[in-house]
């Protein structure tokens, strides 16, 4: 290990605990790997290590469980919510939180979603948007804003063909069970710190059984929408957070 | 011995709860009993019907094309279940709005006016319990003993006090059923 | 209050207290007719006030099945109820199960179809249940009751199964089992395992992943196919452990039978009928009722055909497990078939003249 010849004191980072040293499938300038290492600081700074059962989806988070050293499962598409709603049901002293993307939560998985924010059920859902379906090849999602060019509409999303992108989030909130809604995204050091914030609240909330919780965590795909890194992050910025408007959109924590 | 029994008439007039009743007292007297409904839609106003076996041995099918007893509240009733009475079998029919009375000469056929009778009780939820009167005087496939048993088992306490009320009611409908 | 007493009960309600009896840590289901008494008996009797068990009305099937995927897969004991339409749309989450070798079980009281079809009883869902019913290789474990007893007696006995193989298993019953009456002895209680128990019983389930082992990951995802044949290969040597040792069936008057229905649940209890009214007449008939769908008794169904002159399959289908009796039997004697469809119950009578008919 590297850090051996580094002394203790001048330590200014390491890899979480949690994050086990396999190599990650996901693109190079990906959010999810950002995303997975502050669910793994988050777990380990609230020492549910051996209390924490994740759920990952059908889309590029599925392979989730091989990154962060905590037990999971891989639930079938859209269905994450309700295998999360089992498990903590049946082991209300575990720390359960879906993982999933807006092809997974805000298309084919939507009535699970919202079901399970309704009812309260003390659960986290991180929910990883990038407009679109990276796993599959870039196609449009529920979520993909207008004009924007995918491979099921690659003169971009129109109204008449495709409606409007669905704001999950925004509906989340008035939902009685949800205790904590928040938009973040993690393209800089200033919005990884408040997500890894945003994450820590949730979890606490859940644990602390006040009810559903959603942290969104807008994203790029530079893969699917055919951009370098650095372009998908300017133009998630010029586009996306103008749609999807960041902050914490409900925090009911301290009622 | 083995009975073999429809009930059937308008949804409302007890004919499920009367089958309970029925498949309760066979219960008391530990016999072998099944109680099976045609359910569905019909239990909100159209036409209902039970099927109670009472048996002294091992009952086989719970659903059943041929029938010991039809006890038949309605001209429906009546017109489909008529021709499904065994030979030698009996039918009771009350005669409240009955056009076309039963015309089979090689099955017993009794008429009861419970309906009447209920009405001159002034208490039409009695309606079942004078049918269930009439059948067991005509055919005593429970004791009264375990029908009585079988109110004071099923019906919630608070409704004890309404069971002589009711066991007067199967008494008239043992006197009030004729042989037709 | 004494544990053997005799009730009268439908067979939908003798699930529901069945349940609660088994240790059953959580049910989670959908309204549907006919066998929504399972849910409204068990919110009768509040079991989370005292087993713990948690009852949870569902926002749709696919959210049951999926519910009790979490719940399986973190090892608890949990179960579902649906009739046919719902079934179909849980299938998704049972080969999800199968494939991550989650134990639960589903109870299906069936209803006719296909779609919406009617809510009178049915066995159209016979190859759904015993064929996989969803994407993919695998099997669940159907038991099939024919009474209100063995609803009572299946519930622990199909949740043990499940345990046992780490695998799905079914209840496969009908609108006539589930709305009927019966006398029934409940099962004795059994207490709700604890959580150590269940940590200790279940090493590969997702509770928390603590030092002394690797981290549990629940999946049926496999991309190498390779790998993925490897664990095919291994479901199926499951499957065929199951075979070998989980076979159930029962016979009636077939020693000296020279004809045999071979029927399960409802129309096995019409056949038994059919049976008495036959031997009336002098016919010489027996019942075969293979209690275990799958795996489907096809040794000992075949050993007792050999000195037969014929079978006559009885079914609430248009012929569904007649493809079975004939796979097991190989054109050794006549096999026919009899069925009613679309919610028709058959009648006694009918069954015998097609047993003429056909047969002699």
């Amino acid at each position: 290990m590297t850090t051996d010849i580094i002394k203790p004191e001048n330590l200014v980072y390491a890899k979480p605990a949690l994050l086990n040293d396999t190599t990650m499938h996901y693109c190079p300038g990906c959010s999810h790997g950002v995303v997975h290492k502050l669910i793994a600081e988050v777990i380990a700074d609230m020492g549910m290590e051996e209390k924490t059962v994740g759920v990952s989806p059908v889309g590029c988070a599925v392979f989730a469980y091989r990154y962060i050293d905590i037990d999971w499962q891989e639930a079938p598409h859209g269905r994450a919510p309700a295998l999360a709603v089992g498990i903590k049901r049946l082991w209300p002293n575990r720390l359960v939180f879906t993982y999933q993307g807006d092809g997974d939560l805000a298309c084919i998985g939507t009535a699970e979603t919202l079901h399970a924010l309704n009812r309260g059920d003390n659960i986290t859902i991180i929910y990883v948007n990038n407009a679109i379906y990276g796993m599959t090849g870039g196609q449009m999602s529920a979520t993909t804003l207008l004009e924007q060019p995918t491979a099921t509409c690659p003169t971009g999303r129109t109204p008449e063909l495709h409606g409007y992108p669905i704001d999950i989030t925004n509906l989340a909130v008035q939902l009685e069970g949800t205790c904590f809604v928040s938009r973040q995204s993690v393209e800089t050091v200033a919005a990884i710190n408040k997500a890894k914030r945003a994450i820590r609240k949730a979890f606490e909330a859940s644990m602390e059984g006040k009810g559903s919780s959603l942290v969104e965590i807008v994203s790029t795909c530079s893969s699917g929408w055919k951009m370098s890194p650095v372009a998908a992050n300017k133009w998630m910025q010029e586009n996306m957070f103008d749609h999807y408007k960041k902050g914490d959109l409900k925090d009911r924590t301290k009622e | 011995m083995k009975h073999e029994i429809i009930i059937a008439g308008f949804g409302g007039q007890g004919v499920l709860s009367m089958g309970k009743i029925l498949a309760y007292s066979g219960l008391m007297e530990d016999k072998e009993v099944t109680w099976m409904p045609a359910y569905g839609p019909e239990q909100r106003g159209g036409t209902a019907n039970v099927t109670v076996i009472v048996s002294d041995s091992r009952i086989s099918s719970p659903v059943l094309s041929k029938y010991d007893v039809a006890i038949v509240l309605n001209q429906p009733s009546l017109d489909k279940f008529q021709p499904r009475v065994k030979p030698g079998g009996i039918l009771i029919y009350d005669g409240n709005g009955i056009a076309s009375p039963p015309t089979r000469t090689d099955i017993k056929v009794y008429r009861m006016d419970a309906m009447d009778k209920a009405a001159e009780m002034r208490n039409a939820k009695v309606f079942n319990m004078i049918v269930l009167g009439g059948l067991l005087k005509v055919c005593p496939v429970v004791s009264t003993e375990g029908l009585n048993m079988a109110l004071f088992k099923t019906l919630p306490e608070r409704y004890h006090n309404l069971i002589p009320l009711n066991m007067e009611a199967v008494e008239q409908g043992k006197q009030i059923i004729v042989e037709q | 209050m004494a544990e053997r007493e005799v009730r009268l009960m439908k067979g939908n309600e003798a699930i529901a207290h069945a349940a609660v009896r088994a240790g059953i840590d959580g049910y989670f289901g959908y309204p549907i007719t006919p066998q929504s008494e399972v849910i409204e008996t068990l919110a009768q009797l509040r079991p989370w006030e005292t087993t713990g068990m948690v009852v949870l009305q569902a926002e749709s099937e696919v959210a049951s099945i999926n519910m009790l995927y979490g719940g399986g897969g973190s090892g608890k004991r949990v179960m579902t109820s649906s009739s046919s339409p719902g079934v179909a749309l849980m299938q998704e989450g049972i080969s999800y199960m199968a494939g991550a070798e989650i134990p639960g079980l589903i109870v299906n009281v069936q209803r006719g179809g296909p779609g919406l079809g009617t809510i009178q009883p049915s066995q159209g869902d016979y190859f759904q249940s015993t064929r996989g019913g969803g994407n993919g290789d695998y099997n669940v474990i159907v038991l099939a009751p024919n009474s209100v007893q063995e609803m009572a007696d299946f519930v622990d006995l199909g949740m043990n199964l499940a345990f046992k193989y780490r695998n799905p298993a079914m209840i496969l019953s009908d609108g006539v089992i589930g709305q009927m009456m019966e006398k029934v002895v409940l099962p004795p209680m059994k207490p709700r395992r604890t959580e150590e128990e269940i940590i200790k019983e279940c090493p590969w389930a997702s509770t928390g992943h603590t030092k002394n082992r690797e981290p549990n990951v629940i999946t049926s995802l496999e991309l190498r196919p390779e790998l993925m044949e490897v664990k095919n290969k291994a479901l199926q040597a499951k499957y065929e452990e199951i075979r070998n040792n989980e076979v159930r069936f029962e016979t009636l008057h077939t020693d000296d039978a020279e004809y045999m229905f071979v029927a399960f649940g409802s129309a096995a209890r019409v056949a038994e009928k059919a049976v008495e009214l036959a031997r009336e007449e002098g016919l010489r008939v027996g019942l075969f009722r293979p209690i275990t769908l799958w795996p489907f008794p096809e040794k000992q169904l075949a050993s007792l055909s050999k000195d037969k002159k014929g079978l006559l399959v009885v079914e609430m289908n248009a012929g569904q497990m007649v493809q079975d009796v004939r796979l097991a039997v190989d054109g050794s004697l006549p096999v026919a078939h009899f069925g009613r469809q679309g919610g028709i119950v058959p009648e006694p009578e009918e069954i015998v003249k097609a047993l003429k008919e056909k047969l002699q």
